[in-house]
């Protein structure tokens, strides 16, 4: 195969041959040029995530600016590309304060899981049919499992900082985090049912037609509870700049709270390209057969898309308020992903070679959207209907003995 | 390869573990850490015992699953007793809470 | 020593050192946090042992859910004035030598089977994966009534352990 058919594995039989020759000199064990090229593989997809990060926070901020009617960074080099450079220069350079009482290990090792957790995601990404990091048939509950530990940081965050304030915003995004697990749980577990595997290569493969058309709302329900377990606007009461001082990592600074910041963006991009390998059909696109390497150039513009979509929102709508955001996730998207498992679950094995399959299951949608929006009508109306009871009296006149009907 | 007799003695000696901390600890979550890795050691003699002797049988996975479900609730379960006693007697203490009414 | 010789003895070494260190911190957060690195081990183990379905859910089970609860519920139960700083009850020392007890009958019971020292057979095709654990869970000849007993005992505990936490204060109770 020539080098443009298939990058990798060109490089990786080039690799491997040299690293034979090496090994048969030396006498080594005979996996070990698999163990080097695995590890030179897990090296590369890491330092891309972190990469990828710098272009992140450029990107997030001119998109910011331009929501907001205003320029964005501008000054440091054209378009303000070194702005993220300067960023992370004066986070490297700034003073490390470690606060008294503050458990020392739990406070060093939370930032570190934090990115780890996110990076750990990215091992099952595949980038092409071929390229993946690591082909296991249970990809799905992977990403499940690797979310909880950035749980675990947030906790670890909040105890060692010595901080009641610190603790008391790591209650609530452990709220938050663990609430809206649980519609993120069932909402991915609706590709696994369309595609009947667990395997995130053959969700991709057997997305003929792109799931996001099969299956709109639970897309709907995957993306809001992806925003919400990131912490972003307009769920993004973990670091509330404007109420509770920044909750969890109050007490970091430098590059500490850098590789806090680092993972949310990197988190935020990782839901992103999520999104579009269960959704929209990850690297399929047209001539990806012959050219793999076009595999990641559609998956990447498809993550793009969706990771504006997230910018999008968050430059939109306000911040929801923790008694709110509890009520949406366990009254609303709870149940509403529930009913829309059963529903692709029972239509899906009850029309599966129907010629109208695809129109079936979109229809079921949006008759399951439609009832939603007419029950949440009809619950909103009855909500104003008690609250209009009160009655209108005008300021400084003492109410009248007999109550009003 | 790896024999099963290594998973069954590193299974007993995780079991050993876990009933030294239920019973040596005073701490009631310390107690119920214990039990976590008792369970933990269970599921490993499970899943060690299907995969040598009967990697066709689903048998031993399932039961391992019931496992995981039953350690879950019973944390669960514990933990809102703990934290209920917590609020009466300010103490979870296993040797502070020996007696019904005081 | 084959590599996998070498990996499982490296991942139960330190799943056991952190299992002694969950029994015998005294801060219990620690204590905790040690739980977590015992449970990834065990479902280190799990892969190793061809079972990677069970691995995840061990990861999602035991850290997601079990050690998180476990660490909120030692925040909440704190004593303000001092740490524990003594981490055993005065039968500790008996408590060792039972420990011990056992962990050596165990060896003693089990060295005297004759399958003790089986090694693996090839693992079937199918086993690997989850659809066959998923069929063996519904199929009614197989374990469908485990199945929905376990769906109603976790729903027991749920409401169970909402009930018993819930603050008696509150009007209604």
């Amino acid at each position: 195969m020539t080098i443009w058919e298939d990058p990798i594995k060109f490089l990786n039989d080039w690799l491997a041959g040299i690293l034979n020759a090496v090994v048969d000199f030396l006498n080594l064990p005979a996996g070990t040029t698999n163990f080097i090229l695995n590890l030179i593989g897990v090296i590369i997809v890491a330092t891309f995530g972190l990469l990828l990060v710098i272009f992140l926070t450029w990107l997030e901020r001119k998109v910011a600016a331009r929501f907001q009617d205003r320029f964005g960074p501008n000054r440091a080099g054209p378009y303000g590309i070194f702005q993220s450079f300067a960023d992370m220069i004066k986070l490297i350079t700034k003073e490390d304060i470690t606060p008294t009482g503050a458990d020392k290990i739990s406070y060093n090792i939370a930032p570190l899981l934090s990115v780890a957790s996110v990076i750990l995601i990215w091992a099952v990404v595949p980038f092409t049919a071929t390229w993946v990091g690591a082909d296991i048939n249970v990809g799905v509950l992977y990403i499940a499992a690797v979310g909880s530990f950035g749980i675990l940081s947030v906790l670890m965050a909040g105890w060692s900082s010595n901080n009641k304030y610190a603790l008391l915003g790591a209650f609530r995004a452990v709220a938050q985090l663990i609430s809206y697990e649980v519609p993120l749980f069932l909402a991915l577990l609706i590709p696994v049912l369309l595609a009947r595997s667990m395997g995130i290569n053959t969700i991709v493969e057997a997305q003929g037609t792109w799931f996001v058309v099969l299956a709109p709302l639970p897309f709907l329900i995957f993306l809001t509870s992806s925003i919400a377990e990131i912490g972003r606007t307009p769920f993004d009461l973990l670091e509330a700049e404007s109420e509770i001082v920044a909750g969890f990592h109050i007490e970091y600074t430098g590059m500490k709270y850098g590789m806090f910041m680092a993972g949310e963006f990197l988190h935020a991009f990782t839901i992103s390209v999520l999104t579009g390998i269960l959704f929209f059909g990850g690297w399929q696109g047209p001539m990806v057969d012959t050219y793999p390497l076009l595999g990641v150039v559609y998956l990447m513009t498809k993550a793009f898309i969706v990771y504006f979509i997230v910018m999008w929102v968050r430059s939109t709508l306000p911040r929801v308020r923790i008694d709110h955001l509890m009520a949406f996730n366990w009254k609303f998207l709870v149940p509403l992903s529930l009913v829309m498992l059963i529903v692709t679950a029972l239509l899906d094995k009850a029309f599966e070679a129907h010629s109208l399959h695809t129109w079936i299951l979109l229809g079921a949608n949006v008759v399951v959207a439609l009832i939603t929006v007419q029950i949440l009508r009809v619950t909103g109306r009855r909500k104003e209907k008690e609250l209009e009871t009160f009655p209108k009296r005008p300021v400084a006149v003492p109410p009248k003995e007999e109550a009003p009907a | 390869m790896i024999p099963l007799s290594w998973y069954l003695i590193f299974a007993a000696a995780l079991f050993s573990i876990g009933l030294y901390g239920v019973f040596a600890r005073k701490n009631a979550v310390g107690i119920l850490m214990g039990i976590e890795l008792m369970l933990n050691a269970i599921n490993i003699n499970l899943v060690a015992f299907w995969r040598y002797l009967n990697p066709t049988d689903m048998a031993g996975q399932v039961f391992a699953l019931m496992v995981f479900a039953v350690s879950a609730s019973e944390v669960a379960v514990g933990l809102a007793l703990v934290i209920s006693i917590y609020r009466r007697r300010k103490t979870i203490a296993a040797d502070e809470v020996h007696e019904l009414k005081w | 020593m084959s590599p996998i010789q070498l990996t499982f003895l490296a991942v139960a070494a330190f799943s056991l050192v952190s299992a002694l260190m969950v029994v015998t911190r005294p801060n219990m957060v620690h204590a905790a946090l040690y739980l977590v690195v015992a449970s990834f081990g065990v479902a280190a183990l799990f892969v190793l042992l061809g079972a990677p379905y069970l691995a995840v859910i061990q990861v999602v089970v035991y850290i997601g859910a079990i050690a998180i609860l476990m660490i909120i519920a030692i925040m909440l139960t704190r004593r303000i004035a001092s740490e524990d700083l003594v981490v055993v009850n005065a039968q500790a020392g008996w408590a060792a030598v039972l420990a011990a007890i056992l962990f050596f009958s165990l060896l003693i019971i089990l060295g005297g089977w004759d399958s003790f020292g089986a090694l693996a057979g090839e693992l079937p095709p199918g086993s690997v994966d989850p659809a066959a654990l998923g069929e063996a869970l519904v199929s009614p000849q197989a374990f469908v009534i485990p199945f929905e007993v376990a769906s109603v005992l976790l729903l027991a505990a749920l409401i169970g352990a909402i009930v018993i936490a819930w603050r008696s204060s509150r009007a209604g109770g």
